[in-house]
């Protein structure tokens, strides 16, 4: 949460696609800092770029003009010095591993001694409360569980960035709320830095630090929205009326962020945010 | 790739292990009642339109049955009894052998099963390496794929009497044409499965700056198995027919393959024989695919199953 060297760099960036004959402008003039240990949450409407905004980060693709800086580093360098985890909505587990194999896979890679991987894998099997399943295999588990490990196998290299792509997405409201205090309590125990891309508001300003608002065609950056609820984040602040009015501001931003018509329409209101 | 919600311990790896078990029991039920039908069908058919009965079961009926209607093609040249076929594997192979047809066709069968073996392993590890080099390459895909589907269109009947001038006629002879019929599965189901991991796999992999061998021997063998599994049954027996077809034009001798011609040239003194060694090279095929279906279990024991091929 404080301000330090930022994690995250995007400057100028621009994403098209090129499908066949037709060109798609997939993001437009991104510019976002995100510090160390910020939760930073992206949100938008299908289609807004926000999940490719989030593999430009983790150098899964590449930006077609601007440039993007982990840890100081040029995305493909810190890729390739693994700075970064990455959790999918889907958990992509492989079936043919236990869950304990699954976690330490990362460190197989890293080339860890068993010993060590073992070690390593059983901790944070503990901080996701997975402890008791390291010898299950995946289908054996809940969905909520699965991402669980998904999210303790992100976190078995020590990532300083965390990046998630509509981690819970496919889970239900309750799974989904129990699964939000869980990761904030792994993130206030890690001090890890997390970019989210969601499509849920609740679940943008329950957890974020800051909430960036995007909209599509071209998929651009059109408002940032601090969240200023105290933490320790808990089911009481589900209750607050200050979570209520930034729900509704970032709401109001996502429409705004739609067009012309909808600005008018929503002009005159009091807002929060500027 | 577990994406859909399961429920927690819903099938114990112990009861999983139960269920296949109890599965193999049923199967081999099956098959032995199937086998007895077939058996009985045979034999009725024979009972009502058949040539006159002297005997059932070797003990002698007096007086014959006469069958009230006459197919020729039930006659007992064209389909003798069952016990007589039975029979034949416990009498001598030919007039002056002091060998047993059974142990005959027993020594047959095992000769033609170390080529077809052999030119099955062969044959897999030649069609898995052409997947391995397809999947990681358009070019040599586009370019060779074509070739090795214009392959199997190639009548093996004409290419194993030049494979055997090449190489001699002996079983190495038989391996490779058994090799030439096996591949070709395992490379189509080899490329199928090799690119069946969930994209988002293959980025995790990136993400973990993986090379392509970690993620060769990571994801895409450990995902392709279940595929290859499914064409390496298919290829258990394909590899016997191929190692018989290769054996019985050529004159490669102790196998099944010359069995096959030898009784053939026989049958109207020996029906029986022949139809014994269709029998042996059926259980062999039979042997070979179990084999291959129990490695399968074994190896993918701890996988959710989904479908079984």
């Amino acid at each position: 949460m404080t301000d330090r060297q930022p994690v995250v760099t995007v400057a100028g960036v621009d994403k098209t696609f090129r499908t066949g004959e037709a060109t798609t402008h997939a993001l437009s003039g991104i510019d976002l800092a995100i510090g160390g240990g910020e939760f930073v949450s992206l949100i938008g409407p299908s289609g807004c770029g926000k999940s490719t905004l989030l593999r430009l980060m983790g150098d899964l693709t590449q930006p077609s003009a601007g440039s993007v800086t982990i840890n100081g580093k040029p995305a493909a360098r810190a890729r390739r010095d693994r700075d970064y985890g990455m959790v999918f909505q889907a958990p992509v587990l492989f079936d043919w591993r236990s869950i304990q194999a699954n976690v330490e896979l990362p460190l197989e890679i890293l080339g860890l001694p068993a010993e060590a991987r073992r070690e390593r894998a059983r901790r944070m099997l503990e901080l996701v409360e997975l402890s008791d399943f390291g010898g299950h295999h995946p289908w054996q588990l809940s969905g909520g569980m699965q991402q669980r490990a998904a999210i303790a196998r992100a976190l078995t290299l020590e990532p300083k960035l965390l990046l998630m792509d509509e981690p819970f997405g496919a889970l239900d409201e309750m799974t989904r709320e129990r699964m939000n205090d869980e990761l904030l309590r792994v993130w206030e125990r890690t001090g890890t830095t997390v970019v989210f891309v969601t499509h849920s508001i609740p679940e943008a300003v329950f957890l974020s630090s800051r909430v960036v608002v995007m909209s599509a065609r071209p998929g651009r950056i059109t408002d940032v929205i601090e969240i200023d609820l105290p933490r320790p984040r808990t089911e009481a602040t589900r209750e607050l009326e200050r979570y209520f009015e930034l729900i509704t501001a970032v709401r109001e931003a996502l429409r705004a962020g739609h067009g012309p018509a909808a600005t008018a329409r929503e002009a005159t209101p009091a807002e929060g945010e500027p | 790739m577990t994406v859909g919600a399961a429920t927690i311990g819903r099938r114990s790896p112990m009861s999983a292990a139960a269920t296949s078990l109890g599965g193999a029991l049923r199967s081999v039920l099956a098959f032995v009642v199937v086998v007895a039908l077939i058996a009985i069908a045979w034999e009725a058919a024979k009972w009502v339109a058949g040539v006159p009965w002297r005997d059932f079961l070797g003990a002698p009926i007096d007086p014959p049955h006469n069958p009230p209607f006459r197919i020729s093609q039930l006659n007992d040249i064209n389909l003798p009894h069952t016990w007589q076929i039975v029979g034949a594997f416990f009498e001598p192979a030919t007039r002056r052998s002091e060998f047993s047809l059974g142990a005959v066709l027993i020594d047959a069968a095992i000769f033609t099963w170390r080529g077809a073996a052999i030119g099955f392993a062969l044959g897999a590890v030649v069609g898995l390496l052409l997947a391995i080099a397809f999947v990681h390459s358009r070019l040599l895909e586009r370019a060779l794929v074509p070739y090795v589907i214009a392959s199997q269109t190639v009548p093996i009947i004409a290419l194993a009497p030049m494979v055997v001038l090449w190489v001699g006629r002996d079983w190495p002879s038989v391996a490779i044409i058994s090799a030439y019929l096996t591949f070709f599965p395992v490379t189509i189901a080899g490329i199928r499965g090799l690119s069946s991991p969930d994209p988002r796999a293959l980025e995790l992999m990136r993400s973990y700056a993986a090379g392509w061998r970690e993620v060769l021997w990571k994801v895409r063998l450990p995902a392709a198995l279940p595929y290859l599994f499914t064409a390496l049954k298919i290829s258990a027996t394909a590899s016997i027919v191929g190692a018989i077809v290769a054996e019985a034009p050529t004159g490669i001798q102790g196998g099944l393959g010359r069995a096959i011609i030898q009784f053939n040239q026989q049958y109207t003194s020996g029906p029986e024989k022949l139809w014994a060694t269709v029998i042996v090279c059926a259980a062999l095929g039979i042997a070979f695919f179990v084999l291959v279906r129990v490695a399968e279990l074994v190896v993918l024991r701890n996988r959710e199953r989904t479908v079984d091929a």
